[in-house]
């Protein structure tokens, strides 16, 4: 009887062990990686730099501790120099346009993909997932070969005789914002799909028989009960958008200033180290509401209450 | 009840859409076997490229050393995705459970400049601390810290693509190997493991793919001779057209298409198996 017990309590102890093991290593992953760098940026935004090293925050100066704390770098970005607020406010709407396209060409992409004959229907997936695994940097630059001056677009225009100088395509927010259309998309269908596939179609029988048009249908059925992919998908495309950099780098131009470079100039090209750090902050600071909406969105999808 | 112009209006949107999506990677295929140095004009078929490529020896070994930071970044990725999506799903109550959620979830859509930017900081601070307690700097940029940088992303993809599989799965078998007296332990490696195999492999194949691929998080975190192929590709790319590049990415799409169809081929081969094998279990 007791060695029994004894086996049920070594039981019980290795798996509330168990448990803090699977909780705690990825736990501790994360809160060095993740949220430990967070607080680093903002000490070092904080910062005064002298040369390269970084000045501690606190210090001992005959007997008291220190805290010199400096936001200089915040009034500059706000302030002093409107490249900032121009670049950011710039990353937003191209963000919200991209965002906006690809609804639109994403929404009925995964609605016909949704309502695709069965049998076809993972082969299509596939296709829209393929390249997604494909280099995104190769497909990006793809783009470039397509809209140069003497590039593909313009080279068959040319040979055709529709136009009779190459189109300024590359390097313009034209481009940008088809680039940054293009690499999202999917993101707008995976979740647009995920939720359209799964909705009732009897809902839409009945409001047939109850005598809505089939376009009435859609926008008081379909359309509200779609709600959650259309959240998902746009904010799956709006968050990345703002912080974009390759895609700008790439295709952008002179008038398309996006704060991803500004941050990355900062940091390479001017090595400010603390001022790279508070243009990130005032980033995250920026994105810090659609991020949490998104959190809040991913945390109801794996407590799977809501579907 | 269909109409046809509505089907063809669908039929319409997907072919477009399709083309919209495969338009670039057609191009670069082509392209690849241009024969002239301008890489937009025609001059000829021609495998001079891929020659040019065999002898490219940054291509070579950024490739390596990609593969090589790959293979370590899906294993990661997958091992601490399994635990962060047990725990999301088993353990609905436990202390932090919001934040780690959130933490797990952030990286899926933080920008990648932050995301590189905060750790390259973390990781400068920390070589300066520990160069101020023994002497010498820990740790060097390279392998190690771009590693540490793709498991993060990797494991919020890996994450998601096991929750999902996790919450579709039948709680009842996991539930009767416990009543038949298995211990947790046992459960999950005879039981569920087993079950969310697929899922394994594909968030494995997906953040594979995504460390070969990344440019910006590999660019903070790299050092002087850790250049990976993304970031040889993109410093090409970025001072305009490179027919060597065309012949990469031919490359890279052909294996990554044979490796993702065949992968789902086989995956779905094991589902109708399995699907076969609970069926006679079910009967017997």
């Amino acid at each position: 009887m007791s060695a029994h017990s004894n086996v049920q309590w070594l039981d019980a102890f290795v798996a509330r062990l168990g448990r803090k093991f699977v909780i705690g290593v990825p736990m501790l992953f994360l809160l060095a990686v993740f949220a430990l760098p967070f607080l680093v940026v903002f000490k070092i935004s904080v910062s005064e730099s002298d040369g390269v090293r970084f000045v501690d925050l606190l210090t001992w100066s005959e007997g008291v501790l220190q805290l010199k704390v400096r936001f200089s770098n915040y009034l500059y970005i706000l302030f002093e120099d409107s490249l900032y607020i121009e670049a950011y406010l710039s990353s937003i709407k191209y963000a919200a346009l991209t965002t906006a396209i690809c609804l639109l060409i994403g929404y009925p992409f995964a609605y016909f993909l949704a309502r695709s004959p069965a049998e076809v229907r993972p082969g299509l997936l596939m296709l829209v997932m393929l390249p997604f695994w494909t280099s995104f940097l190769l497909r990006v630059y793809a783009w470039k070969m397509l809209l140069a001056d003497n590039g593909v677009f313009n080279n068959i225009a040319l040979a055709l005789g529709l136009i009779d100088a190459p189109i300024k395509m590359m390097h313009t927010p034209f481009s940008l914002t088809l680039g940054m259309v293009y690499t999202y998309l999917p993101f707008m269908v995976l979740p647009l799909y995920a939720n359209l596939v799964k909705m009732d179609l009897r809902l839409l029988e009945a409001a047939r028989d109850l005598g809505a048009t089939p376009w009435q249908a859609f926008w008081r059925i379909t359309v509200p009960l779609s709600k959650g992919g259309i959240v998902a998908g746009a904010l799956l495309v709006f968050i990345p958008c703002v912080g974009e950099f390759v895609i700008p780098e790439l295709l952008g131009g002179p008038q398309t200033l996006m704060i991803g470079r500004v941050l990355w100039d900062e940091f390479f090209a001017n090595n400010d180290w603390p001022m790279a750090a508070s243009v990130a902050v005032v980033m995250v600071l920026l994105i810090i509401v659609p991020l949490a909406l998104f959190n809040k969105y991913q945390a109801e999808q794996s407590a799977g209450g809501r579907a | 009840m269909r109409n046809p112009a509505g089907e063809r209006t669908s039929k319409a949107w997907l072919i477009g859409g399709f083309a919209f999506l495969y338009l670039p990677i057609v191009t670069l295929i082509i392209l690849s076997f241009n024969a002239s140095p301008l890489v937009t004009t025609w001059a000829g078929f021609s495998f001079k490229w891929y020659g040019e490529l065999m002898r490219d020896t940054v291509i070579i070994e950024g490739f390596l050393l990609s593969l090589k930071i790959a293979l370590l970044t899906a294993t990661a990725s997958v091992l601490l995705g399994t635990f962060a999506a047990v725990a999301l799903t088993k353990f609905p109550r436990f202390t932090g459970r919001t934040v780690f959620s959130g933490m797990v979830n952030s990286p899926l859509v933080m920008p990648e400049v932050i995301i590189g930017l905060s750790l390259l900081l973390t990781l400068v601070s920390l070589q300066r601390l520990t160069e101020d307690l023994f002497g010498t700097g820990w740790p060097d940029r390279g392998t190690l810290t771009i590693w540490i940088g793709h498991t993060l992303l990797g494991m919020a993809y890996a994450t998601v693509v096991i929750t999902s599989r996790l919450r579709e799965m039948n709680p009842q078998l996991e539930e009767a190997a416990l009543d038949l007296g298995a211990k947790p332990w046992q459960v999950f490696f005879l039981v569920t493991l087993p079950l969310i195999s697929q899922a394994l492999a594909s968030a494995w194949l997906l953040s594979f793919t995504l460390s070969l691929d990344d440019v910006v998080l590999s660019a903070f975190l790299s050092g002087p001779g850790s250049t990976t192929l993304p970031i040889a590709i993109f410093s090409r790319a970025r001072l305009g057209l490179n027919p060597t590049v065309n012949a990469v990415a031919t490359l890279t799409v052909l294996v990554v298409s044979i490796g993702v169809v065949a992968a789902s081929l086989w995956m779905a081969r094991l589902e109708r198996k399995r699907a076969r094998e609970m069926a006679a279990a079910m009967k017997t």
